[in-house]
C-alpha cells in the first residue's frame, strides 16, 4: 500500500485467457459508450489532418470590417478580435491539441516506462531511486512543474508538450512498475531468469508485453489529460504562438471579450471539452474490455 | 543668476494653497472612505526602492514629494515651496514650514538631504540613476536646501517630482533600515495602516497633514483587480469608486453605464517596436541592417487602424516619444500614410525580396499578441513575414538586455522631462539602450538640452532629434497610450493629469 | 505493516529536500534575470548591481541554495523579493484563502459524488447508471478553467445573480465570502466529484457483493437500510482516504481556478511568483505544497490502516 491509491493510475491484471486480445476487442465493442468515444476520437483525428480542406476559410485571414462578429451563416462560430473565422480556428486547432496529446503522451511513455520496467524488475537500490524521483515530482503541484518547465524552455507548442510530457512521466513510472512487479513473479519469466537469459532480455521479451495492457489504458488517460494541459498552458499563454490556432489559446484572448463576444470563448471550450471526454469514454471502454475481472 | 518665472509661479500657487487652507480648516474630520482599484499588485513601499507604475499610485496617497506636476506638466511646488537655480549646476530649494511626518517628526531641510542621500546610497536603491547627477546635498537653514550638481541637468527638478523627490521621515527610515517599505513613514496625506498582498492595501488619514484641509476621506483602500470584466463589475455594482487602467474595449460598456464617469488621459509615455540595430549578430537582420527596411516596415503599418481594432480608438498613433502634451513635442514629425507601393519599392532598394523576414517579440499578453497579430497581417501586403513570438515578460526583458531579439514590442511609461524619454534609450551606450542605437548627433543634442533650462533652445534641440530619429528609426514609436480611468460619478474634485496618478486631495464622494 | 509506516515516515524527508533541490534548480533554470525583473524600468547597470548584491544574486548556486535552506531549517522562508514581506506571512495570509475554497470543494465534491456513486451503484446498468457516469465522466473531461469562465458567463454577466471575481475573507463579510467562492469551490469541487463517484461506485459494488450484505438482505431487512447501513458503512472506508488524496489535487487546481476568479489565494501567489521570479516566494511556496501532499499521502496510508480492518494483520 503507498500513494499509488489516489494517482489515476490504471489497476489492471494481465488477462490470463487465451487469445486475450480478441476477448478484449469483443468486451469493448459491446460497450455503447466506448464506441461512441472511439467514433467522435476518430471525428477528431480525421478533423486535424483535413483541416486544410474542412475549413471554410483561413485561420489566420484577418479582417478588419469583421471583428468580433457573433455566429451568422457565413460564420457558424463567429469571429475574433482580428475578424478571423472561428470555426476555421477552431478546426485548425484540433490539430493543435491532437499533436499535443499524442506527443506528450509519448514523451511520457517513453520516459515513464522503461523506469518503471527498471524499478519493478531490478528492484532494490534502483527501485528506492526511481520511487524516490517520482515521489518529488508528484509532490510539486504539476501545474506548476508544467508552467515552470515550458518558461525554461520558452513558450512554444512544441516546448509545450514536453513540459507536459516530462510532467506526466511519473504515472507512467508507476504504472508500469506496478504491472511490472505483477508480471515479473509469473512462473514463465521466473523459469526465463531460471534459464540464465539476461536480465533486459527477460524484461523486454517476456514482461513488457505483459504490461502493455494497463499502459494503453493510461495512455488513452493521459491522452485526455494532455489536451486540458495543453490548454491551460496556452490560456496562460506559454503555448501555442500567434497567430496558429489552438483551443487553449483562444480561451486566452477570448477571456477578454466575455461580455461583448461570449462565444469567443464558448466553442474552443466546447472543443475541448468533447475531445478530452471522448478520450476518456475510449479509455474506460479499455480498462473495462482488459480487465479479466469485468463482466 | 534671475530666478525661473517657473519657480516664481510656483510661490504663487502655494500661497494660494496656504490661505486656501486657513479657510476650512475648522471643518470636522472626514468619514468616508475611498475605494480605488489598481489593475495589479505594487511592489517595495519604499520611494528608494520602489520601481512600479502601480507603486507610484500608492505613493501619491501616502508620500508627498518635493514639487508635483499639474495637467499642463507644469511643475508646481508641494513639500517645497520654490526652487531657484542660482547656477547651472546649483539649486536652490525653499521647503514648506510647518510639514510634519506621519510619526510626528518635523519635515526640514535635514529630512531632505537625508532622503535624497538615502535615494543615492541605500542598498538596492533604483534611484540612483535618476538622481545621479548629484555631487552633495547641504542643508543651508532649516527651511533650506542647497543641491550641488556634477554638471548642469535641466530635467533634475522634474525627477524631484516622482519617487526621487519623495521625502521620508529620517528617525523612521533609520529605525526600520531594509524593512522600511513594511512600513513606510511619509510627509503626505493618509498614512501607511495595512497590506495584504494581492489584495488590498489600506492607508488611514493623517490628521496633521499640511493641506488636510483638501483631503475628504478618513481612508483610502486599494484593492487590487487585475481582471478587466471584474474590474467593470466592481464599478458598476459600486463596490469601487475609481479605478485605474480599465481596458480599452470595456469603455464602450463603461460610458453606457450612467452611474461611471470615464477618463481618458492621454499619457507621457510610448508603446513602441524596439529594433535591434546594433547589439551582437541578431542587429545583422534586413530589418536591423537597413534604415530603408525600417522605413518600409513603417509604411506597411496603419498605426491608426491597428489603434482602432487593438484599443477601440482611445489611443493617439504617433511617430515620436514625445507625447503631443508636452511643450517639447514636434508637430512636424507624423505619422505617415500606409504606402504599400512605396514600401515595396523601400524593399527592392535597400536589395531585399521578399519575404523579407522580422522576428517579433511580443509579451504573451492577450492584448501585446493582439498588436503582433495585426502588425503581422499588415506588413505581410508589403512583403513582410513578420513571425510573433510570444515570450513570458520575464524572458523578454532579459533578451533584450543581452541583444538576443530582432524587434520588440514594449511600453514605456513616460516621464514629464522629454530628457527621461530619450536619454537613456538612445544615448549612445545608455542603460535602456539595448538596442545599441548610436548617432554622434543625437548624442551631442541629448548633452545640449541636458545643460540648459531655456526652453526654446530645448524645444529646438529635442525637435532636431525626434526628427532624426524618425529617419534612424530604431525604434518604430506606436502610439501615445492613455490613462483610462473610470469613477463613479459621485465622485468629484479628480485631476486627469497625464502621469496617471490619482491624487486624493480635493477628491470628494457625494453622499 | 507498522514498520511499513515507519519506513514511509522516513521517506518523507529525502523527498521534501529532493523537492527543494529540484524547484532550486528549476528556476535557476528559467531564463529571465530577476534582478532584470525587479528593476522593471529603472534598468540602470547601477540599479541592476545594487539589487544582485542585496539578494544574493551574484554569489554561486550552492551557496545560494545553502542560504535558503539553512534559513528554512531554523524556520525562516525568507522574503518576497517583489514586495519585501517575509514569504511565512504571505503563506499565513494566503492558505486560509485557498484552505476555505478547499473545504468548500470538498463539501460540494462529497455532496455531488458520494450520492451519484451510490445511485450508480445501487442501480447497476439501469440507466441512471448511465446518467450518473456520464455526468461523473463530463465532471473528469471539463477543463476547470473553461468551467469558471463559462460560469462567470452564465451566473455573474448574463444572470447577475454572483460577483464575476474577487475574494471577500469570512471574517470581513461571511455572506459576501460565500458569494465570493461559491463558483470556483464548485468549478473545483466538481473534478473531484467525478473521481469521488467513481470510487463510492465500485466500493459499492464491492461491499453489496459481501457476505455480509447478502446476510442481511438474506434477514429480509429492507433494501434501503441493507444499502445505507451495512454496504455503505463499508464503501465509504476507501472513499474517505482517497478523498484525502484529493485534497493534494485541489492545490493543484487551485492554480487556474484562482487566476480566472481572480482569488488572491496560494496558486495565484504561486503563478504571479513565477512570472515575476520571485524565487523565495515559488521555493516557499512549493516547499508548503509539497510538504501538505506528502503529509495527506501518510495520513491516506494511516487512515487506510488504522480503518481497514483486513490491513492491520498484513
Amino acid at each position: 500500500m503507498s500513494a499509488v491509491i489516489g494517482q489515476p493510475t490504471a489497476t489492471v491484471r494481465i488477462p490470463v485467457a487465451q487469445s486475450p486480445r480478441r476477448i478484449a476487442v469483443q468486451r469493448f465493442c459491446r460497450r455503447p459508450a466506448a464506441i461512441i468515444g472511439m467514433f467522435v476520437v476518430a471525428v477528431f483525428i480525421i478533423t486535424a489532418l483535413l483541416a486544410p480542406w474542412i475549413a471554410p476559410y483561413d485561420p489566420i485571414k484577418t479582417s478588419w470590417t469583421m471583428i468580433r462578429k457573433a455566429p451568422s451563416w457565413a460564420n457558424w462560430m463567429g469571429t475574433d478580435e482580428n475578424g478571423r473565422d472561428v470555426l476555421s480556428r477552431v478546426i485548425w486547432g484540433a490539430r493543435a491539441s491532437m499533436m499535443a496529446g499524442l506527443v506528450s503522451v509519448a514523451i511520457a511513455a517513453s520516459i515513464g516506462v522503461p523506469a518503471g520496467l527498471a524499478a519493478g524488475f531490478i528492484g532494490g537500490r534502483t527501485d528506492m531511486v526511481l520511487s524516490r524521483v517520482v515521489d518529488t515530482m508528484l509532490a510539486v503541484p504539476n501545474l506548476i512543474l508544467a508552467i515552470a518547465l515550458a518558461a525554461f524552455l520558452g513558450p512554444s507548442l512544441q516546448n509545450a508538450m514536453i513540459a507536459i510530457g516530462i510532467t506526466a512521466a511519473p504515472i507512467f513510472m508507476r504504472v508500469a512498475r506496478g504491472a511490472t512487479m505483477d508480471a515479473a513473479t509469473n512462473d514463465y519469466v521466473e523459469a526465463a531468469r531460471a534459464l540464465g537469459n539476461p536480465a533486459w532480455r527477460v524484461a523486454v521479451r517476456h514482461v513488457l508485453p505483459n504490461i502493455v495492457p494497463p499502459i494503453l489504458v493510461q495512455a488513452t488517460l493521459a491522452i485526455a489529460g494532455a489536451i486540458i494541459a495543453e490548454a491551460a498552458l496556452s490560456f496562460l499563454g506559454l503555448g501555442q504562438q500567434p497567430p496558429a490556432p489552438s483551443w487553449g489559446s483562444m480561451l486566452n484572448s477570448a477571456q477578454r471579450f466575455l461580455s461583448q463576444a461570449p462565444w469567443l470563448a464558448i466553442f474552443p471550450g466546447a472543443a475541448i471539452f468533447l475531445c478530452v471526454m471522448s478520450f476518456n469514454l475510449v479509455g474506460d471502454g479499455l480498462r473495462d474490455a482488459l480487465d479479466p475481472r469485468g463482466k | 543668476m534671475r530666478r525661473s518665472q517657473l519657480a516664481r509661479a510656483c510661490l504663487v500657487t502655494a500661497s494660494l494653497v496656504g490661505l486656501g487652507s486657513h479657510a476650512t480648516r475648522a471643518q470636522e474630520a472626514p468619514t468616508q472612505t475611498l475605494r480605488v482599484a489598481l489593475a495589479e499588485d505594487a511592489d517595495v513601499l519604499d520611494p528608494s526602492v520602489a520601481r512600479t507604475f502601480v507603486g507610484r499610485i500608492v505613493f501619491a496617497g501616502m508620500c508627498d514629494k518635493l514639487f508635483d506636476i499639474n495637467d499642463k506638466l507644469e511643475i508646481v511646488p508641494q513639500l517645497a515651496t520654490g526652487y531657484e537655480w542660482t547656477d547651472p549646476k546649483t539649486l536652490v530649494i525653499n521647503l514648506r514650514p510647518g510639514v510634519k511626518f506621519h510619526d510626528g517628526t518635523e519635515m526640514d531641510a535635514a529630512a531632505v538631504k537625508y532622503s535624497l542621500e538615502r535615494h543615492l546610497t541605500f542598498p538596492g536603491s533604483s534611484r540612483k540613476a535618476e538622481l545621479s547627477a548629484t555631487e552633495k546635498v547641504e542643508v543651508v537653514d532649516p527651511l533650506t536646501v542647497k543641491i550641488t550638481l556634477k554638471s548642469p541637468s535641466a530635467p533634475f527638478v522634474a525627477q524631484l517630482t516622482d519617487r526621487a523627490g519623495m521625502i521620508v521621515s529620517p528617525k523612521a527610515a533609520e529605525a526600520a533600515g531594509k524593512d522600511f517599505g513594511l512600513h513606510p513613514v511619509c510627509a503626505g496625506p493618509f498614512k501607511f495602516t495595512e497590506r495584504v498582498a494581492q489584495d488590498h492595501i489600506t492607508l488611514d488619514r493623517f490628521p496633521d497633514y499640511w493641506d488636510a484641509a483638501n483631503v475628504h476621506f478618513a481612508r483610502v483602500i486599494y484593492r487590487i483587480i487585475v481582471d478587466n470584466s471584474v474590474k467593470l463589475a466592481n464599478l458598476q455594482a459600486g463596490a469601487v469608486d475609481i479605478a485605474e487602467r480599465v481596458a480599452p474595449t470595456d469603455v464602450a460598456d463603461a460610458k453606457k453605464d450612467p452611474k461611471l464617469a470615464v477618463n481618458i488621459i492621454p499619457s507621457l509615455g510610448f508603446e513602441s517596436i524596439n529594433i535591434n540595430v546594433g547589439n551582437g549578430p541578431k542587429s545583422k537582420s534586413p530589418l536591423g541592417s537597413s534604415a530603408l527596411v525600417r522605413k518600409a516596415f513603417e509604411l506597411s503599418i496603419d498605426r491608426n487602424a491597428i489603434m482602432q481594432v487593438v484599443y477601440n480608438g482611445l489611443f493617439l498613433a504617433t511617430a515620436q516619444a514625445i507625447p503631443p502634451s508636452s511643450p517639447y513635442y514636434n508637430p512636424a514629425v507624423k505619422v505617415p500614410e500606409r504606402d504599400i507601393a512605396k514600401a515595396k519599392a523601400l524593399i527592392a532598394q535597400a536589395g531585399f525580396k521578399a519575404p523579407v523576414v522580422i522576428n517579433l517579440n511580443v509579451s504573451t499578453s492577450p492584448v501585446q499578441k493582439q498588436v503582433g497579430e495585426v502588425i503581422q497581417s499588415m506588413a505581410a501586403e508589403a512583403g513582410f513575414d513578420v513571425r510573433v513570438q510570444a515570450t513570458e515578460f520575464a524572458s523578454m526583458l532579459a533578451s533584450e538586455g543581452s541583444g538576443d531579439f530582432e524587434a520588440t514590442a514594449i511600453g514605456w511609461s513616460g516621464r514629464v522631462d522629454p530628457d527621461g524619454n530619450l536619454y537613456s534609450f538612445m544615448y549612445t551606450g545608455a542603460p535602456l539602450n539595448d538596442w545599441h542605437y548610436s548617432n554622434k548627433d543625437v548624442d551631442i543634442w541629448l548633452d545640449q538640452a541636458r545643460a540648459t533650462t531655456d526652453i526654446d533652445a530645448r524645444r529646438a534641440l529635442y525637435g532636431k532629434i525626434v526628427a532624426q530619429l524618425a529617419e534612424d528609426l530604431p525604434v518604430l514609436y506606436l502610439d501615445n497610450n492613455a490613462w483610462v480611468t473610470v469613477a463613479n460619478k459621485k465622485l468629484t474634485g479628480f485631476r486627469p493629469i497625464a502621469d496617471g496618478m490619482i491624487r486624493v486631495q480635493g477628491m470628494q464622494l457625494a453622499k | 505493516m507498522k514498520g511499513h509506516l515507519g519506513q514511509r515516515i522516513l521517506q518523507v524527508l529525502p523527498t521534501l529536500l529532493l523537492v527543494s533541490i529540484l524547484v532550486f534548480c528549476l528556476q535557476q533554470l528559467m531564463p529571465g534575470d530577476p534582478a532584470l525583473v525587479l528593476a522593471g524600468e529603472e534598468r540602470d547597470p547601477q540599479v541592476l548591481a545594487q539589487i544582485r548584491a542585496e539578494l544574493w544574486l551574484d554569489r554561486s548556486l550552492p551557496i545560494q541554495y545553502l542560504h535558503w535552506i539553512g534559513g528554512v531549517l531554523q524556520g525562516d522562508l525568507g522574503f518576497s523579493w517583489r514586495i519585501r514581506q517575509p514569504v511565512l506571512q504571505l503563506v499565513a495570509t494566503k492558505l486560509p484563502v485557498t484552505l476555505q475554497l478547499g473545504v468548500m470543494a470538498f463539501i460540494i465534491a462529497v455532496g455531488i459524488g458520494v450520492p451519484m456513486g451510490i445511485l450508480s451503484a445501487v442501480k447497476r446498468n439501469t440507466k441512471w447508471d448511465y446518467i450518473a457516469n456520464g455526468i461523473g465522466l463530463a465532471g473528469l473531461s471539463t477543463p476547470n478553467f473553461w468551467l469558471g469562465i463559462m460560469l462567470i458567463l452564465l451566473v455573474s454577466v448574463k444572470l447577475g445573480w454572483l460577483p464575476p471575481s474577487g475574494y471577500v475573507s469570512l471574517a470581513e463579510d461571511w455572506r459576501q465570502s460565500l458569494a465570493t467562492t461559491i463558483m470556483p469551490a464548485f468549478v473545483l469541487g466538481n473534478a473531484i466529484a467525478a473521481v469521488l463517484m467513481r470510487h463510492t461506485r465500485s466500493a459499492m459494488l464491492t461491499a453489496m457483493d459481501q457476505d455480509y450484505v447478502r446476510t442481511a438482505r438474506a434477514k429480509g431487512l429492507p433494501e434501503r437500510v441493507v444499502i445505507l447501513r451495512h454496504a455503505l458503512r463499508n464503501a465509504l472506508v476507501p472513499v474517505v482516504t482517497l478523498g484525502a488524496l484529493e485534497l493534494g489535487t485541489l492545490l493543484s487546481g487551485a492554480v487556474l481556478t484562482e487566476q480566472v476568479f481572480s482569488i488572491p489565494g496560494f496558486g495565484k501567489l504561486i503563478v504571479d511568483a513565477v512570472f515575476n521570479r520571485d524565487y523565495p516566494v515559488v521555493q516557499g511556496v512549493v516547499l508548503v505544497t509539497a510538504t501538505v501532499y506528502v503529509m495527506l499521502n501518510l495520513l491516506a496510508d494511516v487512515l487506510y490502516v488504522v480503518i481497514n480492518p483486513r490491513m492491520r494483520g498484513a
